[in-house]
């Protein structure tokens, strides 16, 4: 085989790829928090609501799982601005987008958590008056995060890798970087040499992390 | 908006067959790597299981879309003159070989060890012990996470439209892009992904409910 490998043109715009891993960080962490918020409004909701609430919720969990990211992407960027007058920037719009995604995902994980919560300790805690908000606030809430902690780390995990989908609306995250490294320079097999390490070491990185700090919290 | 999307019904149909193709063809070749992987990664000598974990744990630690990417456009340079859908296809089951594998290695390990033992104890071959002790009892564990995956497949081959196979995701966007109409079409387009796509959670949902008598 006559291919010389040449890293050179890769560290010569390694910026780009530097800055895109931040942004897919960047985006993964937006999206985690406003989908974990949103997410565990829909569970509370599906909890407390009648029959009607739990079918919307429910509609909305498997209308946003059974369809691909890609096709959400498109849809809220290209589709939503031709039909209501709103303006919003690809990285906006990626972000709204990967938010509804994750919070579907994670209502599930939310009902199943609020469902682990012991009910002796919920029977406990009506045995010493907590009013039904305290009940949440002090007693479900914090034991329910205690549970749902590894979920929320594989979550954050896969949201981290699908945050590469973005690059299709030219947001300047990793795959995007790579992408323009390959068309720019055609060092094509050196660009995903680094590009391919970069997110494996930064997932498993992050899950060790996270594997650390709820080990820690877990709930004996 | 109706109207627009019955239009555009009949210019979907070859996207769709390319679609279910892909992924018919990502099953297959995904099921039989991920049996094999798996089996190795359960029951082989040391060297094998790391070989294997090192290969699962990097394809999923990375995206499915540089995955595709990275198939597309190394394999002209290392002399494989792959055409865009092999690439897809390649790129796609390695990924799914990746989940299956795991999947399969999941439901290996929640059978007892005692049970292979018991098995090769009274004269089962390994094969043997496999073929009439191991897989009837795995199957329940394996099916339903099986079909998500398969739904994953499905949802993943709508990435394989970024390197120019026309499935349905591709035909939708070349449609829109004589109607410039998108609304209509992407709906649609969610529709028929998610026809396919609930069928699929809906029976994997079924056998967990019918496996549910299953408890270590």
């Amino acid at each position: 085989m006559g291919y010389v490998l040449n890293f050179t043109l890769v560290w010569r715009h390694f910026g780009r790829l530097e800055w895109g891993l931040l942004l897919s960080l960047e985006l993964a962490v937006l999206a985690i928090g406003i989908g974990s918020v949103l997410g565990l409004a829909l569970a509370l909701v599906h909890n407390a609501g009648g029959r009607a609430v739990r079918l919307a919720v429910g509609a909305y969990v498997e209308c946003i799982r059974n369809v691909p990211l890609l096709l959400l992407v498109y849809l809220v960027f290209y589709g939503i601005p031709t039909v209501i007058d709103l303006r919003y920037s690809a990285t906006t719009s990626f972000v709204v987008t990967l938010s509804l995604y994750a919070a579907a995902y994670l209502v599930e994980v939310f009902r199943a958590g609020l469902a682990a919560v012991p009910t002796g300790l919920i029977e406990a805690g009506r045995a010493i008056g907590l009013r039904r908000g305290q009940l949440l606030r002090d007693v479900r809430l914090p034991l329910m995060f205690r549970i749902v902690l590894p979920s929320l780390s594989n979550t954050f995990v896969s949201l981290f890798k699908d945050t590469s989908v973005a690059s299709v609306l030219a947001v300047p995250e990793l795959t995007y970087g790579a992408q323009w490294i390959n068309f720019n320079t055609f060092r094509i097999i050196e660009v995903y040499m680094v590009v391919t390490p970069m997110y494996v070491v930064t997932g498993y990185a992050i899950l060790w992390v996270l594997r650390r700090f709820e080990r820690r919290l877990a709930v004996r | 908006m109706f109207a627009a999307m019955l239009a555009a019904l009949p210019f979907l149909g070859g996207g769709l067959l390319v679609t279910l193709e892909v992924s018919a063809l990502v099953v297959v070749a995904a099921l039989f790597g991920g049996l094999l992987l798996g089996t190795g990664v359960t029951w082989g000598p040391l060297a094998l299981r790391l070989v294997i974990r090192t290969f699962v744990d990097i394809v999923r630690g990375i995206p499915v879309l540089v995955l595709i990417f990275a198939v597309y456009y190394v394999s002209p340079e290392i002399g494989l003159r792959f055409g865009n859908f092999t690439a897809a296809v390649v790129a796609l089951s390695l990924f799914s070989t990746a989940q299956v594998t795991e999947i399969v290695r999941g439901a290996a390990s929640s059978i007892h060890h005692g049970q292979m033992e018991a098995g090769r104890s009274i004269g089962l071959t390994f094969t043997g012990c496999l073929v009439w002790v191991i897989i009837p009892q795995a199957v329940r564990r394996f099916l339903p996470p099986w079909i998500n995956s398969v739904a994953d497949a499905v949802k993943g081959s709508a990435l394989v439209s970024l390197i120019g196979v026309v499935d349905l995701m591709l035909s939708i966007q070349q449609v829109i892009g004589r109607t410039y109409r998108p609304m209509p079409l992407y709906i649609l387009g969610a529709i028929i992904y998610f026809v396919i796509n609930y069928t699929l959670s809906s029976l994997s949902r079924g056998f967990e409910a019918r496996f549910a008598y299953v408890r270590e």
